[in-house]
């Protein structure tokens, strides 16, 4: 995940270090730096490679390998059925997210309505109002309306962002309102006009959009917590806090461990594809006014 | 009334006034699903929150009796309530300063071109991979007393007896801090991948021309790198803060708000859903902390976008 090379001032030579002690001192902190944050990785996957009666013996040296701890925790854990509901959740919130963000933001940048600064201080309201607040209430509805254990419990309350829709506003203000008349003067209506010219046209931001829902979603632990109460219906998250709760015996301690360790393969895939989004993704909040 | 004449694009009559009502339909069409959504998810249930923490109820909120706003007063003022605000006060000083410190520091040092840096960044960045689960049972397994790899090196828990016996995590002295270190090491990636990003925004003839000018490497860092940066720095600032106040898997897989009876690690948002919490048992006791947590979070963001001294302009 590393991102784009570094540009400070490289050209007149300032950014190459003379070798010497400071060079060596840089490399010196930044390897001890490295190996802290490696170091729960690199426990962590010896841990679940080997037999649970050989973990603590010599934890940092691998020996004795097997795949077979990985194997029990991915079939004791179920995770291939939490996997399973976190992607669904993850991509119906996703593409939901992508749609009504896109839609109310080119509401806001293009069209003109009665009560629009109303209605832009309710979007505005809702982004300062804490998840940890309405979760209370949001538990009795989802329940009210029969959908605690549901698909539709996980994902609907997280259909529209208004995060999205004022990222998504922001890069609509800036295309031209020339083009919008020129496209207008073709004929093209408004629907015409963003499915064919505005949305191709930011479509970077939406891919960031797009990488920065699914990751939010996929992560989320607090609302699964409240809304699951059986077992089927665990996202990776809540079933990673399932198979720790479960306590095996000391042979097979590991089990959690290698569950973990399945549960973060994904993400960390997803992520190595899609680097470019993803720091456009997590600097998004970070535009300039 | 003179209308310009390529003005609206959707009234083909040229009269304006049935295009602009069918714009301001094709309006609401569009923000119709956000506000269903937000209306019902986000503003329904915090106002339904302000109006149940005045009241006193059972855990499915039925069975109510009113107290009155007094309540919120009441909450405010009781010590577990003060004791979970302090925990996480407490949790924010210890995770948001070393967390914006740590990723300063390492982009800084890893921003050069030298043979091995990529490596350094990808190693940096990659901790925001974890969810806060992962995360969490990482240090778990790391930390746990009676099979945790670090507990368990003999060397380590003789220079370190707290490490065995309790455990860090089982010992009110040590728990909050260690739920931390977990908490700035998921945060890492994050931090590191916005403030490089940040680095990689400043004009390069900034650094050359306090180069030419003589400036030392810290004085670069310091009158070149760190004022450029404050925008990022202050939003990386307040995305952690709020983190620290919205903290809740890391606690509930680590420490179940304790240790017990100290209650070391029970933060606000612990108290409102934390499985041991005393709020939990009633739907009004437990609204008015979270009507609670999100007033301070409120007064939090409003100090600190004052303190960014920035204005952010919205609408047209």
């Amino acid at each position: 995940m590393a991102t784009e090379s570094s540009t400070t001032a490289g050209a007149i030579g300032i950014d190459h270090v003379r070798p010497g002690w400071r060079t060596a001192a840089r490399f010196a902190v930044l390897a001890l730096v490295a190996a802290c944050v490696l170091l729960p990785v690199y426990t962590t996957l010896l841990a679940a490679l080997k037999p649970g009666g050989k973990v603590l013996d010599r934890p940092f040296v691998p020996e004795h390998l097997t795949w077979s701890v990985l194997r029990d925790a991915w079939t004791e854990g179920r995770l291939g059925r939490y996997l399973w509901n976190s992607t669904i959740v993850a991509v119906v919130v996703t593409a939901a997210q992508l749609v009504t963000s896109v839609l109310a933001a080119y509401a806001f940048a293009f069209l003109r309505f009665p009560l629009k600064s109303f209605w832009f201080v309710v979007f505005l309201a809702t982004l300062l109002v804490p998840l940890e607040t309405t979760l209370v209430v949001n538990r009795r509805t989802i329940d009210s309306l029969g959908w605690l254990n549901t698909y539709q419990g996980l994902a609907v309350p997280f259909l529209a962002t208004a995060f999205g829709t004022f990222l998504m506003r922001q890069v609509f203000m800036q295309i031209p309102k020339e083009l919008r008349e020129a496209a207008a003067m073709d004929g093209l209506g408004h629907l015409g006009f963003l499915r064919e010219v505005a949305v191709p046209l930011v479509r970077p931001t939406l891919g960031a959009l797009a990488l920065f829902s699914f990751l939010a979603s996929w992560n989320q632990y607090l609302w699964p917590n409240l809304i699951t109460t059986e077992e089927d219906m665990n996202t990776v998250q809540t079933g990673l806090r399932l198979l720790n709760a479960s306590v095996p015996d000391i042979e097979r301690f590991n089990v959690p461990i290698a569950g973990t360790v399945i549960a973060a393969l994904p993400i960390a895939l997803v992520l190595v594809v899609f680097q470019r989004q993803l720091v456009r993704g997590l600097t998004a909040g970070a535009v300039k006014g | 009334m003179t209308v310009p004449a390529a003005s609206s694009g959707t009234s083909a009559t040229g009269s304006r006034s049935p295009g602009r009502v069918r714009e301001a339909l094709l309006a609401l069409a569009m923000l119709a699903p956000s506000i269903v959504i937000l209306v019902v998810f986000v503003l329904y249930p915090l106002g339904r929150a302000v109006w149940l923490g005045r009241q006193r109820c059972d855990a499915q909120a039925r069975n109510c009796r009113t107290n009155g706003w007094g309540q919120y007063i009441d909450i405010a003022q009781s010590a577990e309530f003060q004791h979970a605000l302090w925990v996480t006060v407490k949790f924010a000083l210890l995770t948001v300063p070393a967390g914006v410190a740590l990723g300063l520091g390492l982009a800084v040092l890893a921003d050069k071109h030298l043979r091995g840096m990529r490596f350094f960044r990808t190693v940096f960045s990659s901790t925001v991979a974890t969810s806060v689960a992962v995360a969490s049972l990482m240090w778990l397994f790391l930390l746990q007393p009676s099979r945790g790899v670090l507990a368990n090196i003999d060397w380590l828990n003789s220079l370190f007896p707290v490490m065995k016996r309790p455990g860090l995590l089982n010992d009110p002295g040590t728990a909050l801090t260690s739920v931390a270190v977990s908490s700035i090491w998921a945060n890492l990636g994050f931090t590191f991948i916005v403030v490089t990003a940040g680095l990689q925004s400043i004009p390069r003839e900034l650094h050359e021309g306090a180069y030419v000018d003589g400036a030392s490497p810290w004085r670069r860092f310091t009158d070149v790198t760190v004022p450029m940066l404050s925008p990022t720095l202050v939003f990386v600032a307040v995305v952690l803060t709020s983190r620290a106040f919205q903290a809740y898997g890391e606690i509930d897989l680590l420490t179940n708000g304790g240790p017990t009876p100290q209650d070391s690690t029970t933060t606000l948002t612990y108290l409102v859903y934390g499985s041991s919490s005393v709020a939990r048992s009633d739907a009004g006791l437990q609204s008015g902390v979270a009507v609670l947590l999100f007033l301070v979070l409120l007064v939090l963001s409003a100090v600190q976008l004052r303190g960014l001294g920035r204005r952010v302009h919205y609408g047209n």
